[in-house]
Order: C-alpha cells, then structure tokens, then sequence
C-alpha cells in the first residue's frame, strides 16, 4: 500500500447512517415553509427587475428607447450599458475572469456588443413583477445586427486545437503509447462518429437573485445557487468589496444540474440594479431565459476509433471531440477522461477542436464530459462485442481495468465487477437473446442493452461546526448547499450517528456564509466532503469532553490520559476498562457546561490521502496527486421496446447497480440514482435544444417544445449498491452520486435499441425519425 | 404582456357587442392558448372578454348527431360515455393532448382555435409570415423537423392546427355551429373551417372577427362508432403528435363499406384524405388496402430539410390506425 489509510469508521450500532430516513425537510417543503430564492418578499420596500435580452445574435446596439417604458406606473429604473454603474471588476479578460471564478468571460451591459441572442440588454425595474415585465416589453432595441456564426456546423465556421478546455483544467490534446500505430496493427479496427444535441439543465427552479444592500458595504444576496462561497467571492470580487461584506443565503434549491454552479450575469446585474435603485431588488429568469443565462451542454461531435486483438482486447483509443464554444471561452466538456480510463488500454489519444459561434459559454450539466463521453466508448465496445460475437458484459469484463490506466495508479476502490454482476442477476441478463432484432413482443421488437458508469471523485474540502448541548440537542452548521438531493436529511444522519444522538436531535442549517466553508454542490463532492467535516467537528466535540472529563476532579475518568478514552455508545470510557466512564450529559451538568462547540475540517479525494485538498470552491481540481485513483463505478440494464413502423422507443425495464462508498442514506440515494438515469433517458430520448443555424437562436426554449421524461415514459426501476469500503477518499468512505446517476444511461438505452432494431443510432437524441431513417446493419 | 381590461358576458349578445365596440378584443374561455400567446408578446389584446359563462354547454343527441358545446371541457368530453362509446376517436385525440392541467381548464371551442407551435411563430424575435405576413418564413431554411408536408405553401409550412381533436372532428364530418356579433347562426364543416396558408398563412379560419363558436355536432355512423386516434411523439405522453391519424372503418364480411381518414402532424390544417377513404371504400380490409390507402394520402406530399421522416411515419401510423380498427 503507497499511504497508510486513514479512515474512521461511525458508529455502526447507533444506525441511522444508511437508513432511509425520510426527507427532514419533507415537510417544509410540501407545505411551503421552505423559502427557496425568489421567496424573501418581506424585506423592506422590495421590487421587482426583469431582463430585457437580445433578439439577434449579433450586433451594436444603437440606441435604446427606454422613453415609453419609463411612462408606466410603477417603472424605477431602466439600466442598460450606458447607465449601470461600473463594478470594481469584470470577466472580461482572462485574469479577471478567474480572480471572479466566472464561468464566462464576459458581462453584459458592459458595452453595445451583442454576442449571442438571448444576452441581457437592459434590466427593468418597477414596484410589482407584472409591471416591469409590460414595461420591459415597451423597451425599444435598436441593434444594428450582423450575421452570426451559429455552430461549428457551420460551413463557414473556423475550427482551432485549444490548448485546453474547460476553463483550463484539461489538455487540449492527450497522447499515451503509441496510439496510431497500435490503431494500425490491430485486427480490428473500429471507427464510428457520434453526435450530441445541445441539452439544457433546465432544474424546475429558475435561476433567481433578491439583493439587499443593507447598507453601502453591507450585500445580502439570496440566490439560487449550488455553492453561497463561489457566489460570495464573484460577487465581492466584482464589486470590489471584501468577502465578509458580501453575504450569500442559499436555503432551498430547487434542482440545478450545474446550471447553478457558477455566477452567471443576472446575478450581479440584480446586485447592481438594488444598488442603483436603492431598495432590495428581486429577479427571476424566465423559463425561455434559462436557456440563454445559465450555460448549457455544447453540442458537440466525436469520434473515437476502436483498435482491438480478435479476442476482443483493446489496443488502441483514439478520440477527438469538435464542439461549438463561445466568442471568448475555450469551453468543452472533458469527454475524453472517462474514455481514457474505462477500460484497460495500453494506448489512448485525445484531442479537442472547438469553433467559435454566436453562443453564450457552455457549462458543466451532470457528469460533464462523463455523460456524452460514456456514450462514445460504451457504443463502440457493444459494436466490439457483436461484430466479435461475444456478449456485452463479458467484452467488458476481458479489458477490465484492474488499476487506472490513464495514470496507472491502483483504484482507491473499484466494485464494477460485483456491479456487474448484481446487476445481471437483477436483470436476467444471462437470458439475452444474442442476436439483433430477433426479439419480439408482438408488433414490437424488444432490446437488451447495458453500459458501465464511473464518475471521479473531485479533491475538495470544506469546514463544519458542531454544537452539542447538555440536554442532548445538536446544532450542526455549514455552509453546504442541498440541490432539493437530500443533503440536509443525509448530514443529520452523520451528525446524528457522530454524537450519538438520535436525527430527531439534530438541527442543521446550511446554506449561508456566515457558516462554516463548504465545497460547491458540484461534481459530486458535497456529500463526501460535507459529511467528514462534520465528522470531523463531532471528533473535536469528543476531544473537548474527554480533555474536560480528564480534567474533572468527580468524573470517573479524572486524570486518565485522553488518549486512553474512547467513546463508545455515546460514553466516554477508559479503553482499558469500559466500565469507568460516563455520559456527556452527565459530565457536562456536573460542570455547568450548557453546550460544547467543536470545528472540523473535512477532506474529500486526492487532499484526504495526500494531505493536499483543493479549495472549497474548486471542484475538479488537482485530482492526480494522491497514491490512488478515486472513482466510484456502477452498470445499467435496460430493455426498451420499439415500434419498428413509427419509430418510437419505450423504456420498460431498468436496473442500476452501483458501488459509491458508504452509502449515507438508502432512500435519497436511490431517488439519486432514479433521477439521474431518468435525466439520461430524457438525453437519450428526446431532449435537444434546436439553434436555428442561420439566426444562432433557439427555436425551442420552453419547456413544452424542449422535452424531458413524463411519468408515463419511465418503468419501474430496480436500484441497488454494492457495499464498499473505501479508506481512501474521506473519514465517512462516502463516495459522490449525483452524477454517476446518469454515466453511460444514452448508450444503455441506444445499446439496447441496437439489439432490438439492428440499427446503431449515434446521434442523440434517438428520436423517432433517426430510427425510422437508419438502416439496419448486419452483424 | 399589455395591459388589458376584462370583462364577463352573460350572453353570447353581450360578448359579440364587446367585441363589436373593441375589434382588438378578444374571447377568454381556459386561457391555455391566449394567455401564452400573450404572455409571449405574441398576441396583444386590451381587452379580455370571458366567454365562460355563456351558454354553449351540454354533450347531447340530436337528430343531427352528438351536440357538443363550445364550452365543454376537454377532459369532461373525453370521457364521456356517449363519446366513449359512439365516437371513440373523439375521446381518443382529447385524452391524448396536453396533460390532465390543461384539459382540465381547456374548451373545445379554443382547442379549435388554438395556434401552431412552430418555433419562429412562437417566438417574437423571429420573422414570421403567418405572424407578421411579408416578414419572410425561416422555417423554410430552418428548424422545420415538426413541420407540415402536405398542403403548405412558400409563405408557410407550419401545421397550422397542431393539436388532435379537429383532426378526428375533420374525419368524422363534424359541423360546427358559428354565431355572428349579428346573432345569426351558421354551420360550417370542420373539413371547411381551417385555410390554407396560400400567400395569407395569417389567415387561419374562415371565422368572421368577433364570431363564436358555439358548438360542434359530429354525425351517428357505424365508422364513427368504429374509430380510433392514433397519435405519434417521441414522449409518451404531453406532447403534440409528430404524426397522428383519425381513421374510421364499417367492415362488414371482410370489406369495407365505408371509411373515414384524417391525420395530423402532417397538415398545414388538419388533413381529411378522400383519396385515401376512396381507395378503402369496397376494398377488402387487408394490409395491402390500408397500405395502398396511405401512400395515397401522402402523394404529392412536400418534405422539408428536417421532416421527410413524415412521409413514412405518417403512413405507418394511418396503416396501424386502420389495422387497429379493422381487429
Ligand atoms: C403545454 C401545452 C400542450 C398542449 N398539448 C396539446 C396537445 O397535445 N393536443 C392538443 O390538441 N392541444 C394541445 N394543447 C392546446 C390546448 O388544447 C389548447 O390550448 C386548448 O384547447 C385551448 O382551449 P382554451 O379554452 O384554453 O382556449 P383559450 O386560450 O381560452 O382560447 C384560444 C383562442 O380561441 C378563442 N376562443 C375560445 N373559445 C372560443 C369560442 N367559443 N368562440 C370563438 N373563439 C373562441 C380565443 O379568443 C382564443 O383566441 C396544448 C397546450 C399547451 C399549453
Ligand atoms: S412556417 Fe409558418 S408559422 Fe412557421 S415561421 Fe414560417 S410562416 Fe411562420
């Protein structure tokens, strides 16, 4: 073993980690306590600021006539770029841009440039919403509009090799071993292309800011976000204020996908707008907004080449990705990263081209780069196995990779095999016709298909405090973020187990600076990350107990040396004789003490077993630099039927088995893991944001012309995990799932659309002109 | 969205007096089209005049045939026993639209009248003929993958009507019943009612400004009673129909005495095929018939970029509609 593991285990007899404890804030929520951004209406003299946005995509504005909206009762104020008062900073060069952690580099309203359509013009503000919207309607634009570049699609597009993507964090070309050579001399060769739509996150929740300055130096912002620290720092940065004076609540979400992960303009343009109006300001995107403001996943092409030995080893991988990023920004999703390591492949080689379109800047939406990625390599290797004529599973299970071969450090810990395994059990796998389009149910033709999962675990760390009272009540705090996931029911379960208490004791707050550090909710980092801090601060309560008990003329424990104390079912007790000890209450009645507060600082990944954790803020990062790779790994199984005649395709069975760590809760995270693979079905099905290539604007940016899963298009899923232990990656052994939910879903269900029809379908989404349009091939 | 005004008529005097007096007015019954339109700057009204209260109510038999009112909900005539079992189609093509939200609050006459969900039209930023006639058609050129392929012109290739009812309302001859802001009753066949978009996409019915609709009755026949709605998308629900056909069939001894076919998805307006119905009437109910019957239907059919699929889906889904009521 490189590094000693460190690893504490919670209590196991206590029982409330792991349980499906129902939603703590169920109630809040279905009853509409729960304040969610967009929701603070009580604050002194609040108004309400829509966004007035470009029709074209590319242009000078001229002028704007503000003169008939300004006549409308209850109008305050119309801010455009000639009259928004000037920020401290903005993203509008490179620097900036990653001093503010913006995810685009640039703002608008900081000049008459239009760059995409749908690009804020002008904020409008009046005393009730309807108001300002009629208003924001009688705004007159006067753009002088070029024509814009819409896609790398375009023939006239320029493509260019980046020297990285996504802001930084990945080559833009990756070599290992000789790839072409190999590619070359392999016996088979396989070389297939594979194109994504552009997918928007599109949470149920807009994104949604209400500022309030309470004083010049003094900001509250209540926003829609999936980290209250990364809001804090682009706010305060751009605003030229110190980080302390800018504070951000988060208490609800109400879904984000990604979209929330970052800053994006409307927030501080609300920020400004209160300060300009002088009253808390309140804005909420519109549904038709949301496919303009908040990022999206970039539509994008890939091909990969397959070079394999005829008993189906891999010998050789070669990906290149071409998508469509915006005018400043060299944004792609890593695709090429899970292709790198999935399987055991002696050479690999990736590269990125990108062109430069009329488009706001593509961002990170559940498992970027893992989820279009997956769809690549886990088509081709079924196209591996049937023209080899071996089964789907077992061609993974030959090219197993037995420690990482993008890096060739040994897994931290790797389940995919009993995944695999439960997963084919649960599935009937075992009793798969082997031939394409030889199954029947009625008219319809029946698929099997699966696909593997694997998501990284992202080296981060974050801080919580723990306040534990003498009548057994808990306040637990930090600065986390619950998506609408269940963060706030799965910590009170840690905190719960860590102080050996019942959840029913437990309050816990998150969501605001003025708590503890956390990580984002982002990359599937919080629940690792805020689950050891907390544990960690439960730890620091115990010490400060056992120190005071050790210290404590009339506790049994008196001049024991801490060190020789455990606790145990809640007491604390002489390693060597349990029987001396005592309780908590116990000792801190005797002594007056009305509560004990404790700190702990959690670490998630990389920093956990190398001591080098990554920003709270900073997901994703420095991921490399531990002795072992952290990944959790799952397998889908899906059956779809499809009506060969009118090309539509059914889901009508699914199981997922995955292996993530301890798992905090049984009953959030399986709804995580029916989320996310229903978010896949939606990607592999139907959903597709259109851009008209001749206006670079979407033709359907609502949601009842861009299409996600209704009930009626999901079947009762079958979910379980794979117990794991994982020493490496945190004190709790927890492992993320957020994302891995919806890894290698599209090609599970494009596999099994193969075994049904005999027809590889590449482009997603499958819809049912591509199935009617394909032709079978014959294996 | 414009500010406007609004008001409640108690008779169908009172309403077309409004609308008389304020040509911009216009009629409410569930809002589900009208205030998204509006909602969109789509459509601009300053006055809102609520039709609900009028009496264009009840599901009943007439000499004529089933009388349904203007009024009606969608959800309450979808499932409606007369309906249910005298025109199946009918139920069919409403129980299939929208989701339980909409047809809870949605009437028959504004599902008639709704609009077409063409992107550019929806959307003000674009041009648009049928929106803003000699704006131009970027459909054409552009996203038309939901688009019509039968009766479309250069100025528009929108399915004008993208919804389900009319399109089972056009099979099965049904007649509606207009009143004029004169008080003077009209009947006019769905199979009528709805233009072409020719060079005037803008207009979209043969309804005078200010005439109600007041109530549709759908003729008795053994193909009604003998009907179905097949509806095509790619979700399974929630959706508008990619393709959709309304067929009706009276088979008797393995032939077909008569027959009733309409689809949808396909259509600049809900598309009643005689061609088809003529090659179905005394053929045998065979699949070589309901093949030759769809090839028919969409000969002379005009794909765009995106939407030649069409032409195969919709003969697939008319051909699985009338096998599916041949049993
Ligand atoms: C998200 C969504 C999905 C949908 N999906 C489907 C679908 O799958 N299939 C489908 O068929 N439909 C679908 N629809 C359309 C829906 O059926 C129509 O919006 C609805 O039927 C309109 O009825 P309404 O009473 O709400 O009309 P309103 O919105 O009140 O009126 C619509 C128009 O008709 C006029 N009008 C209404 N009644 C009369 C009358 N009696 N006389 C004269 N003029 C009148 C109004 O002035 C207005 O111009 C969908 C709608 C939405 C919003
Ligand atoms: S198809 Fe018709 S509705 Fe669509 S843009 Fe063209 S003219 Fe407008």
């Amino acid at each position: 073993m490189d590094t000693e593991p460190k690893f504490f285990e919670t209590n196991p007899q206590s029982g409330s980690v792991g349980q499906p404890l129902d939603r703590v804030d169920g109630r809040a929520k279905v009853t509409g306590q729960a304040r969610y951004s967009a929701e603070f209406n009580n604050l002194p003299g609040l108004v309400h600021a829509v966004l007035k946005t470009s029709d074209v995509a590319k242009g000078r504005i001229q002028s704007i006539d503000t003169s008939a909206a300004l006549k409308e009762p209850g109008v305050l104020a119309i801010l455009t770029h000639q009259n928004l008062p000037k920020l401290a900073k903005t993203p509008n060069d490179a620097q900036s841009k990653k001093a503010i952690g913006a995810p685009m580099g640039f703002l608008p309203l900081t000049s008459d440039q239009i760059h995409y359509a749908g690009q804020a013009v002008a904020v409008v503000v009046a005393d009730t919403l309807e108001r300002a919207q009629h208003a924001a309607a009688l705004v007159r634009v006067n753009i002088a509009a070029e024509k814009p570049a819409a896609s790398y699609e375009d023939p006239k597009a320029e493509l260019f090799d980046p020297q990285k993507v996504q802001d930084g964090k990945t080559p833009g070309h990756t070599v290992r071993g000789n790839p072409k050579a190999a590619f070359a001399a392999s016996p088979v060769q396989l070389t297939h292309t594979y194109v994504h739509a552009i997918n928007h996150h599109n949470p149920m929740e807009p994104g949604a800011t209400t500022a309030h300055w309470e004083a010049a130096d003094r900001l509250t912002v209540y926003e829609a976000t999936q980290g209250v620290t990364r809001t804090q720092k682009a706010l305060s940065t751009m605003l030229g204020l110190a980080a302390e004076q800018v504070r951000v609540v988060t208490k609800y979400i109400g879904g984000g996908f990604g979209c929330k992960g970052s800053s994006w303009p409307h927030t501080v343009l609300t920020v400004q707008t209160a300060k300009a109006v002088g009253r808390p300001v309140k804005l909420s995107l519109t549904r038709p907004q949301m496919f303009t403001s908040m990022g999206h996943r970039e539509d994008q092409t890939q091909t990969l080449k397959i070079g394999a030995t005829k008993d189906g080893k891999l010998t050789a991988l070669i990906h290149e990705k071409t998508s469509t990023t915006s005018p400043w920004d060299d944004y792609a999703e890593p695709n090429s990263r899970i292709i790198n390591l999935l399987y055991a492949c002696p050479t690999f080689e990736s590269s990125y081209q990108l062109a430069r379109a009329n488009v706001m800047t593509s961002t990170f939406m559940r498992a970027p780069g893992e989820a279009p990625g997956s769809f690549a390599i886990e088509c081709s290797m079924d196209d591996l196995a049937y023209q080899l004529g071996i089964d789907p599973l077992e061609i993974r299970l030959r090219n197993y990779a037995e420690k990482d071969p993008s890096n060739g450090k040994p897994w931290s810990s790797k389940s995919l095999k009993q995944c695999y395994a439960r997963g084919a059990e649960l599935f009937g796998w075992s009793k798969r016709n082997p031939k394409a389009g030889a199954t029947h149910d009625g008219r319809l033709l029946v698929g099997w298909g699966m696909a593997t999962a694997s998501y990284p675990v992202h080296n981060n760390q974050g801080t919580a405090r723990v306040r534990l009272y003498a009548d057994g009540h808990a306040l637990v705090q930090t600065g986390a973020t619950d998506l609408g996931t269940g963060t706030y029911t799965v910590m009170t379960q840690v905190a719960a187990d860590a102080l050996w208490i019942t959840p029913d004791k437990v309050r816990f707050e998150l969501g605001d600076t003025k708590l503890p550090t956390a990580p984002n909710s982002g990359g599937s980092v919080a629940a690792g990350t805020v689950s050891s801090s907390i544990y960690m601060a439960a730890q620091d309560v115990w010490q400060k107990l056992i120190k005071q008990a050790t210290q404590d003329k009339k506790s049994p424990l008196f001049r024991a040396k801490p060190a020789d104390v455990v606790v145990e079912k809640g007491r604390m007790v002489l390693k060597s004789d349990k029987t001396k000890g005592e309780d908590f209450a116990t000792l801190m009645k005797r002594n007056e003490m009305s509560d004990v507060e404790g700190s702990g600082n959690g670490k998630y990944g990389a920093g956990y077993e190398s001591g080098l954790a990554a920003g709270p803020a900073d997901s994703g990062h420095q991921d490399d630099m531990a002795g072992h790779s952290m990944h959790s790994f799952g397998a889908h199984f899906c059956e779809v039927k499809v009506d060969p005649d009118l090309g539509t395709v059914r889901v009508t069975r699914w199981v997922s088995v995955h292996a993530a760590g301890r798992i905090l809760n049984a009953k959030t995270a399986r709804s995580q893991i029916i989320g996310g693979s229903i978010f896949g079905i939606g990607c592999a099905l139907m959903e597709a944001t259109k851009r008209d290539q001749n206006f670079a604007r979407y033709t359907n940016a609502t949601l009842a012309d861009y299409h996600i899963p209704v009930s009626a298009d999901i079947p009762e899923m079958t979910v379980e995990f794979v117990n794991e232990h994982d020493p490496y990656i945190n004190a709790m052994g927890v492992k993320g799932i957020g994302e891995i939910s919806m890894v290698g879903v599209a090609a599970a269900v494009a596999n099994a659309v193969f075994h049904a029809t005999g027809k590889r379908i590449r482009s997603l989404p499958i819809t049912p002109d591509k199935v009617l349009e394909t032709k079978m091939v014959q294996v | 969205m414009n500010n406007f005004s609004y008001t409640q008529a108690g008779s169908a005097k009172e309403a077309t007096a409004i609308r008389k007096a304020n040509p911009q007015a216009a009629y409410i019954a569930g809002g589900t089209t009208l205030l998204d339109l509006m909602k969109a700057n789509l459509e601009e009204h300053p006055q809102l005049v609520d039709i609900n209260m009028l009496p264009f109510r009840g599901i009943e038999q007439t000499p004529d045939g089933l009388r349904i009112g203007a009024m009606e909900r969608m959800s309450d005539v979808g499932e409606n026993p007369l309906v249910l079992q005298q025109y199946p189609a009918i139920s069919e093509s409403l129980l299939l639209a929208a989701s339980p939200q909409l047809r809870n609050m949605a009437s028959i006459g504004g599902n008639i009248l709704q609009r077409t969900r063409c992107g550019y039209f929806r959307d003000a930023a674009f041009p648009c003929n049928k929106r803003v006639p000699g704006s131009g058609c970027p459909a054409l050129q552009g996203d038309n993958h939901n688009l019509a392929i039968l009766g479309t012109s250069d100025a528009c290739i929108a399915t004008s009507y993208p919804g389900d009812l009319s399109v089972a309302l056009a099979a099965l001859d049904a007649v509606l019943t207009l009143e004029n802001q004169k008080g003077k009753q009209r009947r006019v066949p769905v199979t009528e009612f709805y233009l072409l978009p020719g060079k005037t996409p803008q207009k979209e019915t043969m309804l005078e400004p200010g005439e109600l609709i007041v109530a549709v009755t759908i003729p008795a026949a053994v193909h009604a009673r003998r009907s179905t709605y097949l509806k095509v998308r790619e979700r399974a629900s929630y959706a508008y129909a990619l393709a959709s056909a309304a067929v009706g069939l009276d088979v008797q001894g393995g032939t077909i005495r008569s027959a009733r076919v309409a689809l949808g998805g396909v259509g600049a307006q809900p598309w009643r095929s005689r061609e088809a119905e003529k090659i179905l009437t005394g053929a045998p109910a065979t699949e070589a018939t309901f093949r030759a019957a769809a090839a028919a239907a969409l000969r002379g059919a005009q794909p765009r970029s995106e939407n030649r699929y069409k032409v195969e889906l919709a003969q697939n889904t008319l051909v699985q509609a009338l096998q599916k009521v041949a049993g």
